[in-house]
């Protein structure tokens, strides 16, 4: 087993230790559907489609990714252990990935837990089965994205509330830059260049593209580069705060 | 004749291995935020000794420590572990120790059969050797009964032991404890220093404690440091001896407020 690999399953195996695995799977369904079927009529809409479930997901996601992420780093400074796991001879990014692929992990294990809705709309009717997986991948992408922030503000307090709440503004603002309220707000005084480029940032442009099938190259590096750079990011902060 | 050249090459290798200077420590600084807490401490340890690391609360036992594990850079100097710099190469270096943190910090959630397990699939132990090394610490450190426990209902006693198992369990030619029998009963005590003193005769060890008994009972040399600065390095008689004759009962509280009154003046 490779380092992360090591450092991944402890953290997968941490969140079905606590009750936290059980709140947030039942949470996550029980809000998914009553998201889907109430607010987002699946039935009501007579389509053979999951956009009434996938247009709530990174609002799912905006509140239930930080519990996920909060603990991450934030624990490991309250409890100590953080002394422990930087002076394994492990290369410190190893470690930030595996816990970011752990968290991550269990939001895609969240998402496979929706798959009844998926085969309900595939038994009552002929979606298209392209555009669901390419709402999947969205999904996991806001996901990935959120939980990437989480990590990194988890890295920065040894409060998990404090993460939490931090995690959920940033998060805010990330998915909230490519509203049109925020754009029409912009438009009034600045170039459609850079309204263009605040528009670029948001998750929910991105990840609109994909829900309606479209699985664009740029939304796929827009997505992986931010999980990437947030990465690096946390790696640096973890070194340099370590002991604080 | 062969036999005593054989003997001879033993006894010279066995000399030499003793020698092997495992941790070297040269000239530590470290600054906080304008607190200056470690001013150049140099330490070196070789094979066989046993170091106590002696000084009153917020001497810098803890930050020298931690920089001879990497947990924390050094603002300025360097720090060798069995020939890897810690600096230039931490894989390597941190691979040669095992450390036992101050308040022996652990995963509270786990059993401490699956935390020593993670630790010892961290530190890259093979798979198949996994499960017995983990018996074999577990018998060391008495853990046996406790395994399947899960690690945040045991008593301080046993934390302290899983802390302990954690850093021996692959068996490290360098081990650095920060407070290791503290919070332990008597019992418990005793158990930990004949552990120490078993391991001692090939490693190198620096264990950091309050108590002076304990430095006479386990340590071949004692090291104290006051303010950020090393102010007694020898042996724990020598240590002694720095006391008056007239003096008769607790010589070495009585050397250690010394040592460590003046040291405190001299910063003043």
């Amino acid at each position: 087993m490779s380092p992360w690999q090591v450092i991944f399953r402890r953290e997968f195996r941490a969140y079905f230790a606590t009750p936290l695995a059980a709140v947030f799977l039942v949470v996550f369904l029980f809000m998914s559907g009553v998201f889907s079927f109430s607010m987002g009529g699946l039935f009501e809409r007579g389509q053979a489609d999951l956009r009434s479930f996938f247009q709530f997901v990174p609002w799912l996601f905006l509140f239930l990714a930080p519990a996920l992420s909060m603990r991450l780093w934030a624990e490991e400074r309250r409890l100590g252990t953080i002394e422990v796991l930087t002076t394994l001879p492990i290369p410190l990014w190893h470690a930030v990935a595996g816990k970011f692929l752990a968290a991550w992990f269990f939001s895609l294990v969240a998402l496979a837990l929706t798959a009844p809705i998926w085969i309900t709309v595939s038994w009552l009717g002929d979606p298209d089965q392209g555009v669901i997986v390419a709402g999947y991948i969205g999904s996991a992408m806001v996901a990935g994205i959120f939980l990437a922030i989480g990590g990194f503000v988890s890295a920065l307090t040894k409060n998990q509330v404090i993460a939490f709440v931090v995690t959920i503004v940033a998060c805010f603002l990330v998915l909230l830059s490519g509203f049109p309220l925020v754009l029409n707000f912009f438009r009034d005084w600045m170039s459609p260049g850079a309204v263009e480029a605040i528009a670029s940032v948001s998750v929910l442009t991105h990840f609109n593209s994909l829900m309606r099938g479209v699985v664009e190259l740029r939304d796929v590096v827009y997505f992986a580069s931010g999980i990437c750079a947030l990465m690096v990011a946390t790696t640096f902060v973890v070194d340099w705060r370590k002991s604080a | 004749m062969p036999l005593a050249k054989e003997r001879a090459v033993t006894y010279i290798f066995s000399q030499v291995l003793q020698m092997r200077e495992l941790i070297s420590a040269n000239n530590l600084h470290k600054s906080f935020a304008g607190l200056h807490a470690v001013k150049g401490v140099t330490l070196q340890v070789n094979a066989g000794e046993v170091v106590g690391f002696l000084g009153p609360n917020g001497a810098g036992k803890t930050t020298t420590m931690r920089m001879l594990t990497g947990f924390l850079d050094p603002s300025e100097g360097s720090v060798l572990l069995d020939g890897f710099s810690l600096a230039d190469d931490p894989l390597a270096a941190q691979k040669t120790f095992g450390y036992l943190p101050e308040g022996a910090p652990a995963y509270p959630e786990m059993t401490v059969r699956d935390y020593l397990q993670f630790i010892a699939r961290a530190r890259g132990i093979a798979r198949r050797e996994i499960a017995g090394k983990i018996d074999e610490v577990a018998g060391r450190v008495h853990l046996r009964g406790v395994l399947d426990q899960v690690i945040e209902t045991l008593s301080k006693g046993f934390k302290r032991r899983v802390g302990i198992a954690q850093a021996i369990i692959h068996d490290p030619p360098i081990l650095i404890m920060d407070e290791p029998t503290d919070g332990l009963d008597p019992n418990q005590k005793h158990e930990v220093r004949e552990l120490i003193r078993a391991m001692g005769s090939t490693k190198a060890i620096v264990l950091s404690t309050h108590i002076l008994e304990e430095v006479e009972a386990v340590c071949t040399r004692a090291v104290v440091i006051a303010s950020g600065r090393v102010v007694f390095d020898g042996t724990p008689e020598e240590f002694e001896l720095i006391a008056p004759a007239s003096v008769t009962r607790n010589r070495m509280d009585y050397v250690f407020r010394q040592l460590t009154a003046t040291a405190a003046e001299v910063t003043l």
